[in-house]
């Protein structure tokens, strides 16, 4: 049943720090909005739960791409059209560019912002494979001031993160070390566009000699949230790619994986390509490496 | 009722229009309520199909999932806002030609779509309209006339810019 517009209070203040103010002034009040793409969707379905909402949108110090000699930092509500279109997410960051190109349609990724989909915490979120892959920090801000956490610590439980109340995401940092890294990505879905991920897996490694020197794995819809796969990176890392190794890596990722059954996808199909995806990527690094 | 909520200020097809409205309702429901702009659709109301894309300020949006709020300030380009003097768009032109167009739900978004990736891509690849247009549902068509209608629009309107340049260039002799 649609919901009464009439029923929700939005509102627009001009600035980050009119913003911070009223976050602070009364916390867990104001629920953020940024592009809409969650949020109006819930409220076209009758279940939009905050009554109190405060734009995001068109505010400029949270829209932004900033990049140093040794890092980038993505201001909280830039766009999967902006990131796709920044010559340097495409040219350092590949796996982010790729991903902001599977978020829904082009109408959604010009609305749809990265901080939104960390907020929203999604298991399945596009961005979040290639974020960890990518050691992100999360810079939140707040009238008390400015904190950075790893990404990977980020998310805590289901649709829960590490933010308090009076807290707003304002921008996600990376280190630009990756362009002598392999990289991997790929989403299994039920068609190629508009669909949310059955599961996703990505990757960066150095292999060097066949051996694998420094490998960092990360993957959507296989636990409550997306998460780094530290055990089955454990089960790779000083290791040459055998077959050997590949079947070690294999179990390793089947144990510390926890999927569900869901709507989109069983757990049991989940895991099973999840392993197949992780096979396809050692193969890959491994003939990369032999073809040098 | 209307008294109490506040005034949005934007721009739609060139025209400053202001509407007063809660901040929350749909720029969908705005366009086709408060100002009788009915071409745009309104297919799942989700943002899955595409049949209320419309541009804002040069990108492509589904209306249903944009508070009116959000449009203060913003440009806005609807289907009406595609025929300019009298004459239709290329790409309108080409949806006619090639049978783009069936039940004609679909057509208004496709055609933003359209318009929003030939603004960016003059010259796109069957690979880049079918991305350009991916999330824009038709279920008459089966789409393969809609990709033609945009491959014929892009031809045509690379055409119709080296004729008015040859025109200009005529001109300037």
């Amino acid at each position: 049943m649609r919901d009464n517009p009439e029923a929700h209070e939005l509102i627009a203040p001009a600035s980050l720090s009119a913003v911070l103010e009223l976050l602070s002034r009364t916390p867990g009040k104001w629920t953020p909005m940024a592009g809409g793409t969650e949020l109006m969707v819930a409220h076209a379905a009758g279940q939009l739960r905050p009554q109190k909402l405060v734009s995001l949108w068109g505010i400029p110090d949270l829209r932004f791409i900033e990049m140093g000699p040794k890092s980038i930092a993505i201001g909280a509500t830039t766009t999967f059209c902006d990131l796709r279109a920044h010559a340097g997410v495409v040219a350092h960051l590949p796996l982010l560019a790729k991903a902001a190109s599977w978020i829904g349609s082009i109408a959604n990724q010009s609305r749809a912002t990265l901080g939104g989909n960390l907020v929203n915490g999604s298991p399945a979120a596009d961005s979040s494979p290639a974020l960890l892959v990518y050691d992100a920090e999360i810079e939140m801000v707040s009238a008390r001031g400015r904190r950075r956490i790893p990404y990977a610590a980020f998310h805590t439980q289901y649709k829960r993160n590490a933010m308090a109340a009076d807290e707003l995401l304002y921008a996600i940092h990376m280190p630009l070390r990756f362009a002598h890294h392999r990289h991997y990505m790929r989403k299994v879905g039920t068609r190629r566009a508009m669909a949310i991920s059955k599961v996703a897996l990505a990757a960066t490694a150095l292999v060097d000699n066949d051996l694998v020197n420094e490998i960092c794995l990360a993957a959507a819809s296989l636990a409550a949230f997306p998460i780094r796969l530290y055990r089955t990176e454990a089960a790779l890392l000083g290791q040459a790619v055998t077959a050997d190794t590949i079947q070690a890596a294999r179990n390793a990722l089947l144990a510390e994986a926890k999927p569900i059954d869901d709507i989109r996808s069983t757990a049991e199909y989940r895991r099973r390509v999840a392993a197949n995806l992780l096979e396809e990527l050692l193969i890959a690094f491994r003939s990369e490496e032999t073809a040098q | 009722m209307s008294a109490g909520w506040p005034t949005h200020r934007f721009t739609v097809n060139g025209e400053g229009r202001a509407v007063k409205a809660p901040p929350m309702k749909r720029l969908l429901d705005v366009l086709r309520e408060d100002l009788r702009l009915t071409g745009t659709k309104e297919g799942c109301g989700e943002g899955e199909c595409g049949s209320c894309a419309v541009r804002m300020d040069g990108e492509l949006v589904n209306s249903c999932l944009v508070p009116v709020l959000q449009v203060e300030g913003a440009l806005i380009q609807t289907v009406e806002g595609l025929a300019a003097n009298g004459e239709l768009h290329p790409l309108q032109q080409a949806f006619l030609h090639c049978g783009g167009a069936q039940c004609g739900i679909c057509t208004p978004g496709m055609l933003m779509a359209a318009a929003q990736l030939l603004a960016r891509n003059p010259h796109p690849s069957l690979a880049e309209i079918r991305e350009g247009l991916a999330g824009n549902l038709c279920r008459c068509t089966g789409f393969m006339r809609i990709f033609e209608s945009v491959v014929v629009a892009a031809a045509n309107s690379a055409e119709g810019s080296t004729n008015r340049r040859a025109e200009q260039a005529a001109h300037a002799r």
